[in-house]
């Protein structure tokens, strides 16, 4: 059977949005007949270029005749479908998820636009806002769990990672959303270096055997961290401007251009800071990358500037 | 092919095709991204073959493995084609109405029968057989190529014998089916774009013929020579004999790149004058008489670049260059107005827009429209034309708006530089994952899967040959000698050994390669080289 790239235009599904009917191409999710619609949706473990996992539940939303909230990532959008993106009870479900995770990881690097959404949820509800505790409470609280377990779970404080030249890891960072371990595995990489090991509190992002990362399968093309939402892991570049104090977001410069090895065609977008490339990314909608890049694309940038 | 020199396919056709081949290439490799797309046909249910010496990590993708003799392509190819052929699935319509000369083809393959090309190939009969048969049912097929197809002394014969295939199967020319040089430089398609190939001008058009030539002369207002002119291996035999005294390299590092290296440092030695314009000190530019600090021409300018699928797309300066280095174009106007010729300056920009006044084919790639498309493949003859995804769809035409596609048979000849009791083991060269080339740019970072540069041998080899893993060896060929360390790599098999070509300083793999090259191309036979291995 000859298959064609040509797909059948795609029909159009009408939906209620917060009140207002929408419509959008069958097949697409809620989440993205909500962007479509203007509605935009917090979100952590989705990436466009990823397969929705559902670990986080922060872009949940309430659908009429759904006895639970449904992750807006992931859920194909149905005839006459009636969405409440901003009911009390979504806003509730969020506010949780985000203080759930801030309780027990440090979130002080997540985009400015999941900032401005656990603002929001905060301000929503501000006679809870005392609920946070010191750091060091929770990791005894923790450790009274695992009497017979002496691995710290991998959600609490912890140090930081620091194995190559190349990337760090700090853990204590980590919300387990599996971006990572989909960017190496099934979804771009295919080398599966990375995987959530342990059970319960002692769930974490882990190599074979807990190897450290350059005696792993790794290959270093750095796609886990181009998806990490929290910083968690990181250019080694950046964690050292920001060790010094040095990384000032405010005065850097993004330029698209060309991988200047082999002859596919990478996209490249090089962040610079006083005339260095300190970050490498890929466009997640450059057809030839779709984010994703190999160790040479996005650590072989050094010799530009061994002046 | 077919008169345009660029891959047919996209890469997003090996999401979705049912067939993928990969010959001569180790893309998991060499070209990771490209490999990302595979691994999605892969998933999308495509069967995949591999045909490598090594068992590379692509191979371990693979369906099926085929661990080819080094340089016995074309008998594989041949019997591939006569399995197709008295199996009676080659595809008759298209080669009827398309292509030309399939008899004197079916002739040309008749005596490769599986059991001898087992025997020159070292491929098992059934494994040809199997391929064969998959190749020309599949509805779909990606027959996919790289240096392992071109760094022989017959590099364009292989790649006419894989088109000869495409042919055979009707591979070409639709959305799927197709073939795919992949690149191995992220420029090296756009180098031939402009016309950096020694018989044709910008746009593949030809330099030889009058009207075209003319055109260029009146834009440019100066006479062109109208022969063509030398490729690198008869530029380097121009120069042993002294017709060449004058040499300008440009963004290149033959001292250590090219094969036989020994005998290229002694040519650029006996040269009256070097120049070289390059953004480090080579090993080359050290030998120069005057070297031009470039800039890096994919970060500290502007421009364009074309990749493996006819893309081209735009390179942006995001960085000031260091010290006196300065932008290509401005350094060669500066050195044409020195000997006399009244350049205007030119921004990128206004070059690449004169370009697209003499280049149909890139006619319609303005900087607003490469910008807004992020990139357009050629041909891309108007501000109107989308470009185009697939080549030669024509063929597939009725009536057909050209002529017939002509079969080329082609004949196996084994690597110039022949095993013997003397030099029995077989070395081939490649690339790995996190380094590039001869090291200039990759060298800069420091990579935490980086070796170093070894001989890697099969363990049994290496046992039978005394040598313990890591020991120092000393590995002839008929030109030299280098001592190196050793490896052992059970994706080996006895008599055959690989190095790579990224340590130069270190492990200087060119002096044992032989710079027999390909009459056609010009292109050396980097990956069949007879040595010696002995313990110290």
């Amino acid at each position: 059977m000859s298959k064609t790239h040509l797909e059948l235009p795609s029909s159009l599904i009408e939906i209620e949005i917060d009140g207002s009917v929408v419509t959008a191409p069958k097949g697409s999710t809620i989440l993205e007949a909500c962007r479509g619609a203007g509605a935009e949706q917090p979100t952590l473990c989705y990436l466009e270029n990823l397969t929705p996992v559902n670990t986080c539940r922060v872009c949940v939303v309430e659908v009429v005749g759904s006895r639970a909230l449904v992750p807006a990532c992931s859920r194909p959008i149905e005839p006459n479908m009636e969405i409440s993106t901003d009911s009390e009870r979504v806003r509730h479900s969020r506010r949780m998820v985000f203080d759930l995770l801030e309780s027990s990881v440090d979130l002080s690097l997540v985009d400015d636009s999941t900032r401005s959404w656990m603002e929001r949820y905060r301000i929503d509800s501000p006679s809870d806002d005392d609920s946070t505790e010191p750091s060091g409470e929770r990791v005894d609280r923790v450790k009274s769990y695992h009497v017979s377990h002496p691995v710290l779970p991998a959600t609490v404080a912890q140090p930081v990672k620091i194995e190559d030249d190349l990337y760090i890891r700090d853990y204590a960072k980590c919300i387990l959303c599996y971006k990572c371990v989909e960017a190496c595995g099934p979804d771009a990489q295919n080398t599966f270096a990375i995987a959530v090991g342990g059970r319960g509190f002692e769930s974490r992002i882990t190599t074979e055997f807990d190897v450290v990362l350059p005696d792993s399968a790794c290959v270093y093309c750095g796609n886990c961290i181009g998806v990490c939402p929290t910083g968690a892991l990181m250019f080694k570049s950046e964690f050292d401007l920001r060790a010094a104090g040095r990384w000032d977001e405010s005065s850097q410069t993004v330029t698209t251009t060309v991988c200047s090895y082999c002859g596919v065609g990478c996209n490249l977008e090089l962040t610079v800071q006083d005339n260095e490339i300190v970050k490498v990314t890929s466009p997640l909608d450059h057809d030839v990358t779709s984010g994703h890049l190999c160790i040479k694309g996005r650590f072989g940038y050094q010799h530009v500037q061994n002046r | 092919m077919f008169g345009a020199g660029g891959g047919t396919s996209s890469y997003e056709e090996i999401e979705t095709t049912d067939l993928i081949v990969l010959w001569g290439s180790n893309a998991r490799e060499a070209h990771p991204i490209f490999f990302h797309h595979l691994a999605r046909g892969m998933r999308n249910g495509a069967k995949m073959y591999t045909i490598d010496p090594r068992r590379t990590t692509s191979a371990e993708w693979a369906d099926t493995w085929l661990g080819i003799d080094v340089g016995s392509d074309i008998a594989l190819s041949n019997a591939v084609a006569r399995e197709i052929i008295v199996s009676g699935f080659a595809n008759d319509g298209f080669i009827a109405h398309s292509t030309s000369g399939f008899d004197a083809y079916a002739a040309s393959v008749d005596e490769w029968t599986l059991e001898r090309a087992e025997q020159v190939t070292g491929v098992p009969g059934t494994a040809i057989k199997e391929l064969a048969h998959d190749y020309a049912l599949a509805d779909t097929a990606q027959l996919c190529w790289t240096l392992g197809i071109t760094e022989h002394h017959n590099a364009t014969d292989n790649v006419l014998a894989l088109i000869n295939l495409a042919l055979l199967t009707g591979h070409v020319g639709r959305y799927g089916s197709g073939l795919v040089p992949l690149r191995g430089q992220n420029n090296v398609q756009g180098g031939g774009d402009m016309g950096a190939l020694p018989n044709k001008l910008p746009g593949f058009q030809d330099l030889e013929d009058d009207e075209l030539r003319g055109k260029f002369e009146a834009t440019w207002g100066v006479d062109i020579p109208d022969k063509s002119g030398l490729h690198l291996s008869l530029m380097f035999e121009a120069m042993e004999c002294g017709d060449i005294k004058a040499l300008y390299v440009i963004g290149e590092n033959p001292a250590q790149s090219e094969a036989d290296v020994s005998r290229t440092r002694r040519i650029l030695d006996g040269l009256d004058f070097l120049v070289v314009q390059d953004i480090f000190l080579t090993k080359t530019a050290e030998m120069a008489d005057v070297v031009l600090p470039a800039s890096a021409s994919w970060a500290e300018t502007e421009g364009t670049v074309t990749s493996s699928e006819r893309r081209v797309q735009r390179v942006r300066k995001a960085l000031d260059p260091p010290g006196s280095a300065r932008d290509d174009i401005d350094i060669l106007s500066d050195i044409a107005r020195r000997l006399g010729h009244n350049w205007a300056p030119q921004t990128p920009e206004e070059a690449w827009d004169e370009l697209r006044s003499l280049s149909p084919m890139h006619g319609g790639m303005s900087y607003r429209r490469l910008e807004d498309h992020g990139g357009l493949q050629w041909p891309c003859p108007d501000e109107d034309h989308p470009g185009t995804q697939f080549l030669h769809g024509w063929l597939w035409e009725n009536p057909l708006p050209r002529d017939p596609v002509p079969f080329f048979p082609v004949e196996w000849v084994p690597p110039v530089d022949e095993l013997s009791d003397h030099y029995p083991i077989r070395l081939t060269t490649g690339r790995r994952l996190d380094s590039y080339n001869t090291g200039v740019q990759s060298g800069g970072y420091r990579s935490p899967i980086r070796d170093t540069g070894a001989l890697e041998l099969a363990p049994e080899e290496g046992t039978k040959l005394g040598l313990e893993e890591g020991e120092r060896a000393r590995v002839s060929s008929r030109r030299g000698s280098i001592d190196v360390p050793v490896l052992f790599n059970k994706n080996l098999r006895p008599g055959l050994a690989f190095m790579t070509l990224h340590f130069p300083d270190d492990v200087d793999v060119n002096v044992l390669t032989i710079d027999a090259w390909d009459p056609k191309s010009g292109t050396a036979e980097f990956k069949a080289t007879a040595v010696r291995v002995d313990k110290i």
